[in-house]
Parts: C-alpha cells; sequence; structure tokens
C-alpha cells in the first residue's frame, strides 16, 4: 500500500502552451556554460583556466569550504571565458564544445555492491553530488551530514510542469538504479513523491517509499511531504535530489560518464510547438529557440512560470532545470488595468481554484508594491501548518528566534512561489523567505 | 488614452529625481497609476502575477457598496416624503436623497484624500489605496443631517489618528471609518443619535418622530414596522446601513470575488444569532423580547458584519482567528445594544473593541501553532 498525501489549499494555474508528448533530439549546442551562482551557498575555487581543455565530467571549479564538492563540465572542450562581476565573483564559465564528447572515465560499478563512502566518493569525484539539496535552507548538501532522509519529487505540480513519468520513459532502469545509489547515502528511507492522478512507471519502484501525491500545486513540491512523513527539526537534514538527476546519478554507474542530457520541456504560449527535447544542462539555447518562438516580445525561463529564472538575455539552461517556458512579456501601460470584470487584463482570478480556461499569462507585475492587507489569499495557497503572513514578516524584520518557531526551518522558497503569484500587495514572498534562510543559516548553520 | 499617455510622459522628468517638483512624486505616481497599470514586469520570484492588485481589491469593495448607497440615497428621501406627508415618486426621493447624501461623500473624499496625499508627499512613499473604501464608508455609516464641518472633522480624526500615526493603510489597529463614527458619536452626540437625525427635518412639521426601531425599543416603544420593512430597508437608519437586501448584494460579490472573509461574516451573523436568542429565552425588556432573527435586520449588524468586521487589516489575521473575531463581535454587539440602551448602536463599539481584542486572538492561534512546532523539537532531541 502506497502512502498518501492530500492538500486542499493551493492553485492548480491552467496555463496554455502544455508540452505535447514528443521528443525530438536538439542539435548540439557550440557553447556551454556553468554558472557558479546558480549553486546556492557555495564559494567557488577554479580548477581550471581560460584555453584549458576539459573533458565531459572533468573539474571546473569546487567549493571553498567543503573541496570535496567539485563542480564538473558537462561537455568537452576549450574554456573560452571566465566572465567575472562585481569583486571578481565569478558569473559563469564558458565552454567551446568539441565536436564530439570525450568522457573522463570513471568506474562502472553496480551501487548495490558497493558502500556509503564509496558512493560518495564517486558522487563528489564525478560532479554529480551537486545535484544534491538539502532542507532546512534550501541549498546544495554537505557530504559530511547524515540525511534523515530522501525525497524525491517526480511529480512536477507547477504550471506546464514537466511530465516525468514521459521525460524519463526510457530512462527508468536508470532511474531504479540512481535511487538504489540514494538508499544507500541514507539510514533512513527514500521517498518518490508521484503523482496521484495516474499510474506510472514509477509506483514499481522498489526498496523506496512511494507517496501518492493529491491535490493542487504546490503538493508536489517536496515540503509537503516532508512536513508529513519526516518533519524537519533543529539539526535535521533532509535531501531532496530531481528524478531527472537521480536518472542521470544511475546512467553515471552504468556507463562510468557524467553526461547531463536530459529531456527537457519546452513549453509556453509563446512556443510556436511546445514539445520535449533532448538536450544537456548549460546549453547555449539562442540558436536553438531562434526559429521555435512566436515572435520576439518575450519572457524565457529557465523553469517554470512560478521558481524559474529569467534568462531572455542569457539563454542557457540551468544546472537545476527540466524545462523552458517562454511567455509573453506584457511591458506595456495599461488604462484603468485595475478595473475588475472590465476587458483583456481581466484574468478571473479573483477566484482561486479551478480555471477551466487555458490562460495566456504574461509577465507583467500588474501593479506596485503595498503593505499587506489582504492576509486571506496568503493562507489560501499555503498548505503547509505554518502562517504565511506572520512568516513572511518575521523574515523581514530577519527576526531569528520568530522566523525559526513559526517554522522557516520547514520551507523552501519555492513553497511562496504561489503567494508571489496571488498577492494583492505584490510582495515578493519568495525573496523574503530566501533572505530569512540565509539570515537562519549564519545564525544557526 | 494615447493623448493621456503622452500627457504624463511629457511631464514626469518634473517630477522624477531633480525634477522641479521631485517632492511631489508620490502624488504624480497616484494619479498616473490611478489612469494606468505601469508596464512594469516582474523581476524577481514569480514570472506570472494575478492581475489584482489594491486597487482592483478596494475598488471591488466600492462597487459592493454601491447598491446601499443608491437604496440610502432613495431611503432619505422617502423617509423626508413620508414623515412630511407630501406626495411623492419614487424619483424625487431618490433625488432628493442623492442632493443630500452627495455633499457628504465629496467632502469625505476631498477631505481624506487630501490627508493621504499629504502624508505620502511628506513621507515620500506611495499613495496608498485603502482611503477609497473608507471614503464611501464614512458617510454611510453617519446620520443624513450631520453637518458637513463635523463630518471632515471625523474624518481629519480617523484619518490621521485612526491610520497615519500607526503607518498608513496596512498597518492601523481599527477601522478607521468606525474611527469617524465613533469620534463624532462621543463628540458631537446630539449630532449622531436621538430621534430627529436619521431624517431631514421637514419644513412644514413641528414635532416629528423618525427614531430607529433600536432607539424605539431602546425606549420601550412598540414599533409599527414588519420585518419587510426591516429586510428591504424602509426604516430610519444611518444611510447606508437600513437596507439588508442591499447589503447582502454586496455581501454577494465581495465574497464572489473572497475580498472578504465569508468566516467572519458568517460567524458573526451566528454569534448575533445566538446572543438575541439566548436573550429571547430571558425576555425581561423589550429590546431582549424582540425575535432574534429581527435584530439581525435591524441597525448597523448587518452592515457592520460585512463592511467593517471583514476590514482584512484591522480583523483577526489567522483562520482560526477570524472565525472567534467574527462570532465575538455578533455577540457584543446584540449585548451593548440590549444592556445599554443609551448605545442602541452596538456593532460598532463591539467592532472597535474586537479590532483592539484581534492581535491577540491571532497571538494564542499563532502560540498554539508554535507550541506545536517546540513540542516536535523536544520530543526529538529527548
Amino acid at each position: 500500500m502506497h502512502k498518501q498525501v492530500k492538500i486542499s489549499k493551493g492553485l492548480d494555474i491552467n496555463l496554455k502552451g502544455k508540452p505535447a508528448l514528443k521528443i525530438s533530439q536538439a542539435p548540439r549546442s557550440s557553447k556551454y556554460v556553468v554558472r557558479p551562482t546558480e549553486f546556492y551557498g557555495i564559494n567557488p575555487r577554479l580548477s581550471v583556466r581560460v584555453g584549458d581543455h576539459v573533458d565531459a565530467g572533468q573539474p571546473l571549479f569546487y567549493h571553498k569550504y567543503i573541496d570535496k564538492i567539485k563542480f564538473t563540465s558537462p561537455v568537452s572542450g576549450t574554456i573560452e571565458d571566465i566572465i567575472r562581476g562585481e569583486r571578481r565573483k565569478i558569473l559563469k564559465i564558458v565552454i567551446k564544445a568539441d565536436p564530439q564528447d570525450s568522457f573522463k572515465e570513471f568506474k562502472v560499478s553496480d551501487p548495490e555492491q558497493l558502500d556509503k563512502a564509496q558512493i560518495l566518493d564517486l558522487l563528489l569525484e564525478s560532479g554529480l553530488f551537486a545535484t544534491i539539496k538539502q532542507r532546512p535552507y534550501d541549498l546544495i548538501a554537505n557530504p559530511e551530514d547524515e540525511p534523515k532522509a530522501i525525497f524525491v519529487s517526480a511529480f512536477d505540480s507547477a504550471p506546464l510542469g514537466v511530465d516525468y513519468s514521459f521525460a524519463l520513459k526510457d530512462k527508468m532502469k536508470s532511474f531504479a538504479k540512481g535511487l538504489k545509489a540514494l538508499t544507500k547515502l541514507t539510514s533512513g528511507k527514500v521517498y518518490l513523491i508521484t503523482d496521484g492522478r495516474k499510474a506510472t512507471d514509477f509506483d514499481k519502484m522498489e526498496g523506496v517509499e512511494i507517496i501518492k501525491a493529491f491535490g493542487p500545486h504546490p503538493v508536489g513540491n517536496v515540503s509537503v511531504s516532508v512536513e508529513k512523513f519526516e518533519p524537519i527539526s533543529k539539526g535535521d537534514r533532509i535531501w531532496t535530489v530531481n528524478p531527472a538527476d537521480v536518472a542521470m546519478i544511475g546512467e553515471f554507474f552504468e556507463t562510468g560518464r557524467y553526461n547531463p542530457a536530459r529531456n527537457i520541456a519546452l513549453a509556453g504560449s509563446k512556443v510556436k510547438e511546445p514539445m520535449y527535447y533532448s538536450i544537456k544542462t548549460g546549453a547555449d539555447l539562442s540558436a536553438f529557440l531562434k526559429d521555435k518562438l512566436v515572435d520576439d516580445d518575450v519572457r524565457i525561463i529557465s523553469g517554470n512560470v512560478l521558481t524559474g529564472s529569467n534568462i531572455t538575455k542569457d539563454q542557457f539552461l540551468n544546472f537545476y532545470d527540466n524545462e523552458v517556458t517562454v511567455i509573453p512579456l506584457g511591458k506595456k501601460p495599461r488604462f484603468m488595468g485595475w478595473l475588475p470584470f472590465i476587458g483583456k487584463n481581466r484574468k478571473g482570478f479573483y477566484k482561486f481554484g479551478f480555471s477551466p480556461k487555458e490562460l495566456d499569462l504574461d509577465a507583467s507585475l500588474y501593479g506596485e508594491e503595498r503593505a499587506f492587507v489582504m492576509n486571506e489569499e496568503y493562507e489560501a495557497v499555503m498548505p503547509l501548518d505554518i502562517y504565511p503572513v506572520h512568516l513572511l514578516k518575521a523574515a523581514l524584520l530577519g527576526d531569528v528566534e520568530k522566523m525559526e518557531q513559526l517554522g522557516i526551518l520547514e520551507v523552501a522558497p519555492e513553497d511562496f512561489a504561489l503567494v508571489d503569484y496571488i498577492n494583492s500587495s505584490k510582495i515578493e514572498a519568495q525573496e523574503l523567505i530566501r533572505k530569512g534562510l540565509d539570515i537562519m543559516q549564519v545564525e544557526i548553520g | 488614452m494615447k493623448v493621456l499617455e503622452k500627457f504624463f510622459n511629457k511631464y514626469e522628468h518634473l517630477f522624477l529625481e531633480g525634477g522641479k517638483y521631485e517632492k511631489w512624486h508620490p502624488a504624480f505616481m497616484a494619479l498616473y497609476t490611478f489612469m494606468f497599470t505601469p508596464d512594469a514586469t516582474t523581476r524577481k520570484g514569480a514570472h506570472i502575477r494575478d492581475a489584482v492588485d489594491l486597487k482592483r481589491v478596494m475598488f471591488t469593495v466600492v462597487l459592493a457598496l454601491i447598491p446601499a448607497t443608491l437604496f440610502g440615497m432613495w431611503n432619505v428621501g422617502y423617509q423626508y416624503f413620508t414623515h412630511a406627508q407630501l406626495d411623492f415618486t419614487n424619483m424625487d426621493a431618490f433625488v432628493y436623497g442623492f442632493w443630500k447624501v452627495l455633499p457628504m461623500i465629496v467632502v469625505s473624499y476631498v477631505v481624506g484624500l487630501s490627508i493621504e496625499f499629504y502624508f505620502a508627499v511628506l513621507r515620500g512613499h506611495d499613495v496608498n489605496e485603502g482611503y477609497l473604501v473608507t471614503g464611501l464608508l464614512i458617510p454611510l455609516i453617519m446620520p443624513v443631517t450631520i453637518p458637513l464641518w463635523i463630518l471632515a472633522v471625523s474624518v481629519v480624526f480617523a484619518v490621521i489618528i485612526g491610520k497615519e500615526v500607526f503607518g498608513g493603510t496596512g498597518m492601523n489597529i481599527v477601522n478607521p471609518a468606525l474611527t469617524a463614527r465613533a469620534f463624532a458619536f462621543f463628540a458631537y452626540p446630539t449630532f449622531m443619535s436621538g430621534n430627529e437625525v436619521w431624517i431631514p427635518k421637514p419644513e412644514n412639521a413641528d414635532a416629528y418622530s423618525g427614531e430607529t426601531i433600536l432607539g424605539a425599543l431602546g425606549q420601550g416603544h412598540h414599533i409599527a414596522y414588519t420585518w419587510k420593512d426591516m429586510f428591504f430597508g424602509t426604516i430610519p437608519g444611518s444611510i447606508g446601513e437600513t437596507s439588508v437586501l442591499m447589503i447582502l448584494i454586496g455581501a454577494a460579490l465581495l465574497l464572489y470575488t473572497r475580498v472578504a472573509s465569508w468566516r467572519i461574516m458568517v460567524s458573526g451573523f451566528l454569534g448575533a444569532a445566538i446572543m438575541a436568542f439566548i436573550f429571547n429565552l430571558w425576555g425581561a425588556n423589550t429590546l431582549m423580547q424582540f425575535p432574534w432573527w429581527e435584530h439581525l435586520l435591524v441597525g448597523g449588524l448587518a452592515f457592520g458584519v460585512v463592511f467593517m468586521a471583514t476590514d482584512p487589516v484591522t480583523a483577526a489575521q489567522t483562520r482560526k482567528g477570524k472565525w472567534i473575531y467574527g462570532f465575538l463581535i455578533g455577540l457584543l454587539a446584540i449585548m451593548i445594544r440590549v444592556f445599554n440602551p443609551a448605545y442602541p448602536e452596538g456593532v460598532m463599539l463591539a467592532i472597535l473593541l474586537m479590532n483592539v481584542i484581534a492581535p491577540t486572538i491571532d497571538y494564542y492561534v499563532i502560540q498554539a501553532n508554535i507550541k506545536k512546532r517546540m513540542k516536535r523539537l523536544v520530543k526529538q532531541t529527548a
């Protein structure tokens, strides 16, 4: 019997541009990029210089404080440029790709036969450890920690979310092997969250606890299941891994190669033909996207519309993302745009919950920031047992004790994405929670 | 629209940093954003946002108040002509009431918004939209005969002491509109209660009785109104409060758009009904004998519970807290009404009192959540 998690608070946003269930091979990009800034919480030290040649899986940089954590090249090629920002902070490492990949070869092994230390060593050496994030604080895990449990969410409930049962359908064996490796990393359980509405290959996975999730977004978020099955207290560590990365870990043990190729969803109302593409993380998307968009007045997002990052200017696929979403930009003033029930501005989101028509939403802010007023909205999209308004206010003030009491250790910024979306005061909730978590980490670690 | 846009663009530089009227930027922005929702796009956080903003929220409340306002205007004329024993048409009644009520609304908005703009410029922050609602609420909860200067003074008091000293919309403790009414009620009681303030005095009558139902009951008088009069609102009272039907239409809009909390409305009426029912059983005086369901129809109860108790800023902020908060408002409103005939209007005091207590209710609700969390923590470490 599978475990279940059911929520009623939340919101499914029915967006236009859902990806069709077919996969096409994206052409190999000439450039790939690795951005240390994507790996939240690390301090990068370079292991390469401009002009060096690297194989796929060869380290580019490592974490200054835990130098075992290495970050490796997705392809083989030559380091073309290392771009730095203010105070010489490394922003991105640009790799000019070879026409054919040469791989750094690791030992092919069966995770079943290895112990925890051996698996960790392999993951750290190949750069795959970077795919493991920890709660609390939502940042890269520390290999020295003993995680209480590991959660993998194969249910992307976000708007235009990735259908992992489709994206990984040819990689189920690798996925199973990846899960095996993860079970070795914790003395606790490994949980796999799946879409409760349908039966998929994920339900057949062995050696893990399967959670069937029912309800609106954010039901697929790890936090919802963590709260129910392995609530986090001070000192606890929970690790989370994305299912595509689990498959990648499995593949690594099968082939001995680090090859971050994955099937990503290209979705959104500004995409001519939304569907899945096989592509590598870090790939330069500008050539790939060129003839696939309806027009230029767009916001290009690596990830989903709620938590992704804006890559309109700098079109590279982020390390953690399995999706590229393109929506209209909507940068125009609207005559009396605040009038309810009138004109095209009417979105009908007064009512939360089910919206039968597919919506074509743009990236307009629709208003200006104000003080907290409509507190009812926040709670309506917060399925966790916390008080969002009070937690946000505590985060705003940087009140460590209050934040801890109100449960900040149980949340990640992504859990507040719907609050960003719904609130009429235009409060940047995800940003506030991120800042709050950063303060907490410095204060109590 | 293009012309208007050009107009704003042309003069914007004067209000930007370094411009001639830099200080007036908030005022400029208030006007501009009223005409045009700015072209800002999301920079961080979620890339898509609901089209709702505070302007839309506040305007929705104003829309919800329109039926009660229009009916109130008509009722002012209706009461006047009936008591003057003149022939009249519905149009006559409305036009008469319109010219009585409109100046009140204009005074309320002009005085209130001037202060809001002044504080925005002074503090260099955006003009908040909260007064759009408050500005209409204040005239609706006043007797129609109130001198405009008292109205203006009440507005000044409410906006400054009730709101701005706390930091503006979103920070205030008590409902500003009720602050205005409470101020007028205690500072100028002769203009706010009695038999003659609810209906404009007919010129041809030396003495007439325009007392409210609650006023009459408080005196132990019998009333000549049926429940239909009370429900449809053809009774004397503050301008917006008389018609329960019109208030319920507004309530429907507020609930449909999820602007107001249904928890507060339901628990408010529930609390009032239960309290009134208990008094019915007791039955020591006319007010106690007054049927419990008619208690829900008269006075400012419906208006208060639907439009004032649900003010999200001053209400309890947690779902559990809202149930308690609303219930106690209903309960206290009827209790004050019955126990103290000198203040037959208990709703105002009940809401103001509960506004003050709401943070305490929330405190205990949240403390329960914190305790649960801490208990888990202790169990884990033990």
